[in-house]
């Protein structure tokens, strides 16, 4: 049967008035006790806001929140795939990011002379590569987001070789696959720590094109790292050292209190 | 007494009115989201390009240099996103165990808006605006305040939902999609951050035009039973039925 309005409104009184009640005596000495609770609970929260804002950091980073940072990672790498694609876009829907990041870039720097380190854990030189190495590998051309940890993106297309084809080819004399990789400019000024999992994901390049064409001084000419599963920041331009590795390398960013994962 | 229901609570009596468990998520959730809010907007400040205008002309722009100096947001894009990451994680469980919770306890009845919903909380905003005098018929919660609190539960998964898409847009490529793509996303999780601001300011106000009684039952869960006044014989208006109310119920309805 269909309920009157006059029954609606008893209804919805009755919802609110049939709870259970208490006394006033009751409820003067549960107000006493919310009031001690409330007390204690707000003094909880300010120590504990305390504890995590002005205690003991790790890179400049609260430590609890760099522990944060650590947990985050772990439960994503867990989650993602691999072989997960990062979205491609069609050519044409990119466009010649902007210029962002000039930190390695800064001192006299000369193009032909250029070469690129490969080391091995303990630091001993693997080979010394000029681009022509990088060049005879298969190239791969791909459109992904450019996503910079400042928040804006943009669609770009790059052109170079996959990094898990190049680790096959000169760091196939490494005793074992090694769980990290570090990168860092010709001066050291810039560094860059990856794990091996997003630097052997097929969307990871050691790119000399940006658009078609070879990649400009301020885009990390002659060669960088492209990879669509980190934030720019990760994509260090004009790499002067590759260097494979068992600890987790050196990262510019992650020493100014960014997490040194950040994994899409 | 003879019109007054058997179930009502006789005055001298308070009336539970919050459950314990919805009172520590209320309260839980007011710090974890001014923590979101405040490092969303050192994260904000990094790239800041919206705005409310058209072409060339601005008219609220978010948000001025000002802005950010006042509150001492600029530069801290590192901290904000070690926040961020660190508190949604406690913002996304404190709003799931809510949800549960109404669901599992029945009292997601009071909450969840019927369909006269729509028409009534315009009567209800009519009336808190001064432009009518009568109140449609409630329960705990008047329509607009069922709306409301049902409305800040969907942003709240809203926000879960466009922040996990922003943050792993490759992991959840498919959630990212979802919301149109990468900036799509990042747009909706600010406009809903300004939704969040605009109820915090207006549920604010109405609590303090509910009166203490009614703020104080969600410390304590329960509010004091009044009777009701009698009817003024010198003022014109409707006959008041003789029973008793909670102190904030019918006198003041709109209670947040």
């Amino acid at each position: 049967m269909k309920e009157t309005p006059e029954q609606r409104a008893e209804r919805l009184r009755a919802e609110a008035l049939g709870a259970p009640s208490i006394s006033e005596a009751e409820f003067q000495t549960r107000s006493r006790r919310a009031f001690l609770v409330a007390g204690a609970s707000a003094l909880v929260g300010a120590v504990g806001w305390q504890w995590v804002t002005n205690g003991p950091t790790d890179d400049r980073l609260p430590a609890v929140l760099r522990d944060g940072h650590r947990l985050n990672e772990r439960l994503w790498r867990s989650l993602s795939s691999p072989d997960r694609l990062a979205p491609t876009f069609a050519a044409s829907a990119s466009e010649m990011p902007r210029v962002n990041g000039r930190y390695g870039l800064r001192g006299p720097f000369a193009p032909d002379a250029w070469t690129m380190r490969v080391l091995g854990p303990d630091g001993r030189l693997l080979d010394v590569l000029d681009l022509d190495d990088v060049r005879a590998l298969p190239k791969v051309e791909m459109t992904t987001e450019l996503k910079c940890i400042e928040g804006w993106s943009q669609v770009v297309t790059w052109g170079g070789a996959r990094f898990s084809d190049f680790a096959a080819r000169y760091a196939s004399r490494l005793p074992a696959r090694l769980p990290y990789v570090g990168l860092a400019t010709p001066d050291g000024a810039y560094t860059v720590g990856m794990d091996a999992a997003a630097m052997g994901h097929p969307q990871t390049l050691l790119a000399y094109e940006m658009q078609g064409a070879p990649l400009t001084p301020e885009h990390g000419a002659p060669l960088r790292l492209a990879t669509p599963l980190k934030y720019g920041v990760k994509s260090l331009k004009r790499i002067g050292a590759v260097r494979f590795m068992d600890a987790r390398p050196q990262d510019f960013w992650a020493e100014r209190g960014y997490d040194w994962y950040i994994g899409h | 007494m003879a019109d007054t229901p058997p179930d009502v609570p006789p005055a001298g009596r308070a009336v539970q009115k919050h459950p314990r468990a919805v009172r520590w998520m209320h309260w839980v959730n007011f710090p974890l989201l001014t923590v979101m809010v405040w490092s969303g907007l050192l994260i904000y400040w990094a790239y800041d390009p919206y705005r409310i205008g058209w072409g060339e002309t601005t008219l609220v722009k978010f948000f001025p240099d000002g802005f950010y100096e006042a509150l001492g947001l600029p530069r801290q894009l590192a901290k904000g996103m070690a926040y961020h990451f660190f508190f949604g994680w406690l913002f996304a469980i404190n709003g799931v165990l809510y949800v549960l919770y109404t669901a599992f306890s029945g009292e997601w009845r009071h909450l969840v808006p019927d369909r006269f919903a729509l028409e009534e909380s315009v009567q209800v905003a009519l009336h808190d605006v001064g432009l009518r005098t009568t109140l449609p018929p409630q329960g705990r919660y008047n329509a607009a305040q069922r709306l409301t609190y049902s409305a800040v539960i969907v942003m709240g998964a809203v926000m879960v939902l466009t922040g996990l898409a922003i943050w792993k847009p490759t992991t959840l490529a498919w959630l990212t999609a979802l919301f149109g793509g990468y900036q799509a996303a990042r747009t909706v999780h600010f406009v809903v951050t300004v939704g969040f601001v605009l109820f915090f300011a207006v549920h604010v106000a109405q609590v303090v035009r509910a009166g203490w009684a009614n703020f104080w039952s969600m410390v304590v869960g329960y509010e004091r039973v009044r009777p009701t006044p009698a009817a003024d014989p010198f003022v014109d208006g409707p006959a008041v039925p003789a029973s008793v109310v909670p102190a904030s119920a019918p006198l003041a309805p709109d209670a947040p």
